[in-house]
């Protein structure tokens, strides 16, 4: 009978090892929450942090108003740019893709998901930077929206593909030509899931830090014009980590904790939107 | 050919009548659009890779494929070579992996198919992908304020302490190097890691894992002689991906790894990566030999990301029968 | 086996045929699913295709609204003659030839919009006027037997209603269009039998009006509904033939084809 125990006891320690794995997995998670919301939050009470652009380095108070604008214009260009054209590649994937032009978009989409964050900077850059002469936030919306792109346009193939074919066959059955059935039933029907990548794309891209380096620049100023060089909070979050003055650190943790509050917010609406369609 | 009978009072003609083509014509149109935008993703495409050579054409034409075993990166005398930053991609990199690929296979192993602890799952998932979507200069922020100061104080002296023999671990540790940015590396790989691996594993047929169970095999045997060598080559796919994330991570490494242009040995000693010299030399740049350093060595990233994308893909593509999303 | 050749099935000149198929053969691919397939649907009848699963009877009535153009790599050949002119001739305009040809579904299929907005869908897209289309909404739920349960609900969602309900919706959405055939696809197979029933008891009203081409599984409901039978069975190529056609009456009673006799009694018991 030593066979089994030693089966059994074997049997109980991959068990224990995981579960611990998946432990282990789960607490920086929690350990970095901790620290951003305890670190971040007072910070976000600071007078003039919503409201103020920042103050020169060593003078105390300033906001990150121009960050704050920066990343919401920003993603907004960007997304204006990417959701439109990522959700017409999706409906060419889904509607007219089954083909060899379809699995070479899927293969090019693939290879940009897997791309560096930082090489969509050397794009915006090199296309836009280097030939308008100065850096600015509309280099960093393409630059962004290209990052956005493969995440769109998946998830419109993704939520086009499930709807039923009967449903297309009831609008043709009807005499609708298929671009009508296409736009006015299929469309509709998967726009939760469509709505969903966008937003889980705008997260990201809400996120990313090293596209913006070499193309939004960063601007101390409140900057609207998107043909300037422009702040965001996550530049705000890595440029003052780095100096040596402790209100600016305290400030990089309250944009760091805004920034998690705004990606989480966009992904919960995601989940939430999807559900309400669903229903 | 037509009945006399038939020849009731019809209300519109088969036959198409040309007010009707405007019908055809519409989905031309649309079928049209459709393809642009497919088109235009491959334009995209293009652009990109020459955007991504053209600023590096200064670098590329001085140093030609000499860059890559050079390991000088002297500003003043305007030489560069990336073996350096290669190097400490590859080992960052690398150590990431050999952390997280046991921890995140033992997790997806658990979110895929353990029966017990069930109620814990779906909020350890949620946590787990929650992880997935913090921005890297959050990370970054973290690991730079708390994660190098418990490296320092800590683990190094630890690991000095009870493995102080090893060549890997001489020198006074600061908290910034290769270790640390590995082990935030992993932390940011793990996510990928976890999912992907959980839908390979869950991609097992039933049958197989019930057939061993029912012959008598425990559940670790039956993850040791069905699951793993039916899911090794999916696996193989997630680790793949894994590393290409944490090849071009880039600020979440570039604020703890130091930022010396050296190899070294030692995991305590600071280096850089391929993505970490761009951005971290990017504003203080200056001249066309050195900018175009720097995006000679975004080329190469780009190149090794894509080489390891490509295998990957390939083989999920294997795992799963095709690329297209799933109906 | 040599399929016997099936005449029409009278050769009175009072006789309205508004469908006619001819000779059809259908390809998927190289896989032929139909055979020489010919059927004289009379005006304002109920013809009613049965057959075992995979007899082609599903492929045969996609044939006659041109479903099958969606299905990469298919063709038919043979005539199929709606008013005198063959469906499946190049020139055709399939958007007008599937609003002449209504079709309803195995599984009601409501578009995820508002009931209204369901039955609107087709007259909308015609370019008919507002009016228009509000009384040809009433008319239709009207003819469906489906006012009464949702005139106070139109603008809610057509997924709340139930499967009968659905079903019933489909059907009024088909004839917003003002069709002149309207094709069954088995349209009862996924309803209870109170709701099969109430499908069957608008059809009988409906054949007034519009000529129906029925495919159904279900022998019960072939022998109650409908005014003619077609019998169709898989050839040893697996590729499908009318075997007999003839008043249903006749296919069900007095069956000339010794296969169609063993296929129903062996149905019936």
């Amino acid at each position: 009978m030593s066979l089994p125990l030693v089966r059994i006891l074997v049997d109980r320690v991959v068990g224990a090892l995981v579960v611990l794995c998946v432990m282990v997995a789960a607490i920086p998670v929690l350990v970095l929450f901790l620290f951003v919301v305890i670190k971040g939050f007072p910070g976000l009470l600071t007078p003039g942090f919503f409201t103020d652009p920042p103050h020169p380095q060593g003078v105390p108070g300033g906001g990150v108003l121009n960050a704050i604008i920066g990343t919401l214009e920003i993603v907004g260009i960007g997304s204006l740019l990417a959701v439109p054209v990522g959700a017409l590649i999706g409906i060419f994937l889904s509607e007219y893709g089954r083909n060899q032009v379809g699995d070479t978009v899927r293969f090019i989409s693939d290879v940009l998901t897997g791309l560096p964050s930082i090489a969509f900077g050397i794009f915006g850059y090199t296309v836009v930077v280097l030939t308008t002469h100065h850096f600015s936030a509309l280099s960093a919306s393409i630059a962004l929206a290209v990052l956005m792109l493969p995440v769109i346009l998946r998830a419109t193939e993704t939520a086009l593909l499930l709807i039923p074919n009967s449903l297309r066959e009831a609008g043709l059955a009807l005499g609708a030509p298929r671009w009508r059935v296409t736009l006015e039933i299929v469309v509709p029907a998967a726009l939760g899931g469509i709505v969903t990548g966008a937003l889980l794309a705008m997260a990201r891209a809400a996120g990313e830090t090293a596209p913006l380096l070499f193309t939004a620049f960063g601007n101390d100023i409140v900057q609207t014009n998107p043909l300037q060089p422009m702040g965001a909070l996550a530049l705000t979050v890595f440029r003052n980590a780095l100096v040596p003055y402790p209100n600016l650190q305290d400030q990089a943790w309250a944009a760091a904790l805004l920034l998690v509050i705004l990606v989480a917010a966009t992904n919960i609406l995601a989940r939430l939107y999807v559900g309400r369609i669903q229903r | 050919m037509s009945r006399g009978t038939a020849e009731r009072v019809v209300s519109a003609p088969l036959v198409a009548a040309s007010h009707q083509r405007r019908f055809v014509l519409g989905d031309r149109i649309f079928r049209a659009i459709a393809y642009g935008a497919a088109l235009l993703i491959m334009v995209i495409a293009v652009i990109f890779l020459i955007a991504l050579v053209i600023p590096a054409l200064p670098a590329m034409t001085k140093f030609g494929l000499g860059f890559f075993t050079s390991r000088t990166w002297d500003p003043v005398r305007n030489q560069f070579g990336a073996l350096a930053a290669i190097y400490g991609t590859l080992v960052t990199s690398a150590i990431a992996l050999l952390i997280a690929f046991p921890i995140g296979l033992g997790a997806a192993l658990f979110l895929a198919e353990d029966a017990r602890l069930s109620l814990l799952r779906g909020p350890l998932s949620f946590l787990i992908e929650l992880l997935a979507g913090i921005p890297s200069v959050v990370i970054g922020l973290w690991a730079f304020f708390i994660l190098t100061a418990l490296m320092r104080d800590k683990v190094d002296p630890f690991l000095q302490h009870t493995l102080g023999f090893l060549p890997l671990l001489k020198g006074t540790p600061s908290g910034y190097g290769f270790l640390t940015a590995s082990l935030v590396l992993a932390i940011m790989v793990l996510p990928i890691m976890i999912a992907l691996s959980r839908d390979v594993i869950r991609a097992v047929p039933r049958e197989l894992r019930e057939a061993s169970l029912a012959l008598g095999a425990t559940n670790a045997e039956t993850i040791w002689s069905v699951i793993l060598p039916y899911a090794r080559v999916g696996i193989t796919g997630a680790v793949l991906l894994s590393l290409g994330r944490a090849l071009g991570e880039t600020i979440a490494v570039t604020m703890v790894i130091g930022n010396t242009m050296q190899i070294s040995a030692s995991l305590f000693a600071s280096g850089y990566t391929l993505p970490s010299v761009i951005a971290n030399e990017f504003t203080e740049a200056t001249g066309n030999v050195y900018l175009g350093s720097l995006f000679y060595l975004g080329v190469v990233l780009v190149l090794i990301t894509i080489a390891v994308n490509v295998l990957a893909r390939l083989l999920i593509w294997r795992f799963t029968g095709s690329g297209r999303a799933a109906a | 086996m040599q399929t016997e050749v099936v005449p029409p099935p009278a050769a009175d000149p009072g006789i309205e045929i508004k469908l006619d198929a001819r000779m059809v053969n259908f390809f998927y691919g190289d896989f032929q699913a139909l055979h020489e397939a010919s059927l004289s649907v009379q005006a304002r009848k109920i013809t009613a295709l049965i057959g075992p699963s995979g007899c082609g009877k599903t492929t045969f009535l996609r044939v006659f609204n041109r479903m099958y153009d969606l299905v990469p790599g298919t063709r038919a050949t043979g005539e199929v003659l709606i008013d005198g002119h063959n469906v499946l001739s190049p020139d055709t305009d399939v958007i007008n030839l599937r609003r002449q040809v209504g079709m309803l579904f195995q599984r009601a299929n409501p578009f995820p919009k508002s009931i209204f907005d369901n039955v609107a869908y087709g007259p909308h897209m015609l370019g008919w006027s507002k009016q228009r289309i509000n009384q040809v909404v009433e008319e239709s739920l009207k003819d469906t037997g489906l006012w009464n349960e949702v005139k106070d609900r139109l603008h809610r969602s057509a997924l709340n209603l139930s499967g009968g309900q659905q079903q019933r919706l489909c059907l009024a959405r088909a004839l917003a269009v003002k069709p002149e055939v309207v094709l069954m696809d088995e349209p009862a197979s996924a309803l209870d039998p109170i709701a099969t029933l109430r499908i069957e008891e608008l059809m009988q009203e409906l054949k007034e009006r519009y000529t129906i081409v029925i495919v159904t599984h279900n022998m019960q409901q072939a022998a109650r509904a409908s005014d003619f039978t077609a019998f169709m069975l898989m050839n040893q190529k697996r590729a499908g033939e009318v075997i007999e056609f003839g008043a249903t009456d006749d296919i069900f009673n007095r069956p000339k084809d010794s296969r169609t006799e063993d296929y129903i009694t062996g149905r019936f018991g």
